[in-house]
């Protein structure tokens, strides 16, 4: 193995709580045998060897926040074959993104003792909005098994089998019973992306939409449901505004209810 | 890595020792160390980990929210921030959750989390030093199953985290009163035997850690830890320091400082005194090492840890032993398990302000929150455990430094890495307590 050059791997990161890069050392079982598989050639939170020069396959979690890391992702992107980028800070922006919609006179206004000392964007973007990316793995948190798909199918040279079907197809092929029709319980399942395997409902918890927007997304009838159910405005303007709030479906359903609560 | 300047010791005065990214640290940092002869002139842990601003946009959410979103302060122990958070809002709310079979399931997946972050810190992040590799896939090559019998016990820690919590990174069953939903008996009884075999794996990480090279470092830091009579303390408790503190969470604000400086992204911490101090498994040790559960304490005195360790390189043996307590802990749990018959108390919401302060795997985790009638968060304050250590881990650099002179560059900027690993700093943690100010809008 050691004498054909295998593939080489690099992890990266930029704003970002480093749980999906986690997710990578979290596959205990599989991890010894992808690094055979492929050189782990850049992972800083892993290792301290750091080989130089160009990757076949590029992870990237985090949002962009900072002008320097505008600038890394740049060079990141120059220095990869493929650009894998995972997690919701890397495809939406992250909960960091929250600070896209406030009123920036609002934001300043809490005291800081020497804010000259930090340097920050007055957003949080995701990776695509800076460079072309080449696949997408939503999750906040991703899913670890959903990784090793994305990896292997990228060596394996074909298209990662990752369904961009709702989370209310997942309740129905786990056999769960729907929160939302049986107990009333507001849901976000059918407009949320799939990956997480129907977690919260299994727990007798409606989805809160850690994987972001599903392929066809109908956030006014869910958002009218959810008001009958008992949800106010504010409700649902929290409701989108989580770890997905940058997401197109998720901010225009979340402006949406924003805009009708500024009308009240 | 990279050593400027002359380096040897007839050479120019200046000697700066630097490492720009640190790596096997969780989060982005930097260290600075620059001799003037052969004293020391200035140490810097620097955090340029990009701040995300979570005391700023926790203001205007509910209060039921903060567990979820203050997860996301950090992938490695999201269980610390999830606990901090429940136990503040239901101070504020008035309600305590201080024993039962809730108590014991919160107690549980900490214990999870301890395991799982313990054992990604002793065989991936911190091992590699001492034998001499760049990190755990590097070391695989020659120590194949150390580093396997490191991943199962992880992976048990993390077996215990999915099925309390639902998922490894960020789990979602955990709410302000209790759960969304409590396993049954026979779920928890799954568990028993990974964390059986968990647990024979810590013992022998004990012996072997024990055995590891340690240089002869003593450091006399104030300790600061939670403490709960009759327990080793870890979701619930008074903090007390080894020097005679002692108050309750509601009166850390009286007792910590928190000043803002250049270097870093990360506030620092000190006591009210102007005084630095540690938190984390040294602090826990020297505080609650009489309350380990048997095997632990055993094992502890093999290894030949005193009451207390003073040694920061051998926090690594303290780590083992840690892990050794959680499994026992986790099991204890399991065994006496009942299932409560309701899966959450009822929080009603009050204008308020609440405390919450529970023992991350990294050391204290400090939460206070206002919150209005309806439950909106009026205010948000979190302080993790490496923006308080930062000036206790600078300390120990500094003296390392002093220590090592005659150490070629190379390997001194390699001791100065260890000795900022000792301390399993999470600069994701430490980051994101800023208030926001805006560079162009």
């Amino acid at each position: 193995m050691a004498h054909t050059p295998r593939p080489t791997l690099a992890v990266w990161k930029f704003a970002s709580c480093d749980g999906c890069q986690l997710s990578l050392l979290d596959c205990e079982d599989e991890l010894l045998a992808l690094a055979d598989r492929v050189e782990i050639a850049y992972f800083l939170e892993a290792s301290s060897a750091a080989v130089e020069g160009t990757y076949d396959i590029s992870i990237v979690e985090g949002s962009i926040t900072t002008a320097h890391d505008a600038e890394r992702i740049q060079e990141v992107r120059r220095r990869s074959r493929v650009l894998i980028a995972i997690g919701a800070c890397a495809t939406a922006g992250g909960i960091q993104a929250l600070r896209n919609f406030a009123d920036v006179r609002e934001f300043t206004s809490v005291v800081y003792a020497s804010p000259d000392y930090i340097t920050t964007l007055s957003t949080s973007t995701p990776i695509a909005a800076h460079v072309a990316v080449d696949f997408e793995l939503n999750g906040c948190p991703i899913e670890k098994r959903q990784l090793l798909e994305v990896i292997g199918a990228h060596l394996a040279g074909r298209r990662p089998r990752v369904r961009a079907h709702s989370v209310c197809v997942e309740c129905k092929r786990r056999g769960t019973v729907c929160v939302m029709v049986a107990h009333g319980t507001p849901c976000l399942g059918p407009v949320t992306h799939a990956g997480c395997g129907a977690l919260c409902p299994a727990y007798d918890r409606g989805c809160f939409g850690c994987y972001g927007p599903m392929e066809t997304p109908n956030t006014a009838a869910l958002s009218a449901r959810l008001q009958e159910l008992g949800s106010d405005e504010v409700d649902l303007v929290r409701v989108y505004r989580t770890f997905n709030a940058g997401a197109d479906a998720f901010r225009a359903a979340g402006d949406a209810a924003a805009d009708r609560d500024a009308a009240r | 890595m990279s050593a400027a300047g002359p380096g040897g010791r007839e050479g120019p005065i200046t000697r700066v020792i630097r490492t720009d990214y640190l790596a096997r640290v969780e989060g982005e940092g930097a260290m600075y160390v620059r001799l003037e002869g052969r004293s020391v002139a200035e140490v810097k842990l620097r955090i340029y980990e990009p701040p995300r601003f979570f005391e700023a946009l926790l203001r205007g959410r509910a209060f039921t929210e903060a567990p979820d979103i203050t997860a996301r302060i950090c992938g490695i122990c999201p269980i610390a921030y999830q606990m901090s958070s429940v136990r503040a809002m239901e101070d504020a709310c008035e309600v305590a959750i201080d024993h039962g079979p809730l108590r014991d399931l919160r107690r549980l997946i900490y214990c999870g989390e301890w395991i799982e972050s313990h054992s990604l810190h002793v065989y991936m992040l911190h091992a590699p030093d001492f034998l001499g590799y760049a990190g755990a896939i590097e070391m695989a090559r020659d120590h194949r199953e150390i580093v396997e019998q490191g991943l199962q016990m992880k992976k048990a820690g993390n077996s215990v985290m999915a099925l309390v919590g639902g998922r490894e990174v960020h789990p979602i069953n955990i709410r302000v009163g209790g759960f969304y939903r409590t396993p049954t008996r026979a779920e928890l009884q799954t568990l028993s035997e990974p964390l059986q075999g968990a647990l024979q794996t810590a013992l022998a990480t004990v012996r072997w850690a024990a055995a590891l090279p340690f240089p002869d470092v003593q450091r006399e830091h104030e300790l600061l830890a939670l403490s709960e009579p009759g327990s080793y303390a870890v979701d619930l408790g008074e903090i007390r320091s080894a020097g005679g503190l002692e108050f309750g969470p509601g009166a850390f604000d009286e007792h910590v400082v928190e000043e803002h400086v250049e270097r870093s992204n990360a506030l620092h911490a000190r006591l009210s005194d102007g005084g630095t101090y540690l938190v984390g498994p040294l602090a826990r040790y020297a505080l609650s090492s009489q309350l380990l559960r048997p095997l632990a304490a055993e094992a502890a005195r093999e290894a030949g840890l005193g009451p207390s360790c003073a040694n920061p390189f051998r926090s690594i043996v303290v780590r083992a032993v840690e892990l050794v307590h959680a499994c026992e802990e986790a099991l204890a749990i399991i065994e006496r398990y009942e299932e409560p018959d309701a899966p959450a108390v009822e929080v009603t919401p009050r204008a308020s302000v609440g405390h919450g302060a529970t023992e991350a795997p990294r050391g204290l985790l400090y939460h206070r929150y206002e919150i209005d009638e309806q439950g909106t968060i009026l205010d948000a304050k979190i302080v993790p455990p490496t923006s308080q250590n930062q000036l206790a881990i600078e300390e120990d650099l500094r003296a390392v430094v002093e220590d090592s002179l005659d150490l070629p560059d190379e390997r001194l900027a390699l001791r100065c890495e260890q000795a900022i690993r000792n301390h399993d700093p999470c600069i994701s943690c430490a980051t994101h307590f800023l208030k926001l100010t805006v560079e162009r809008g």
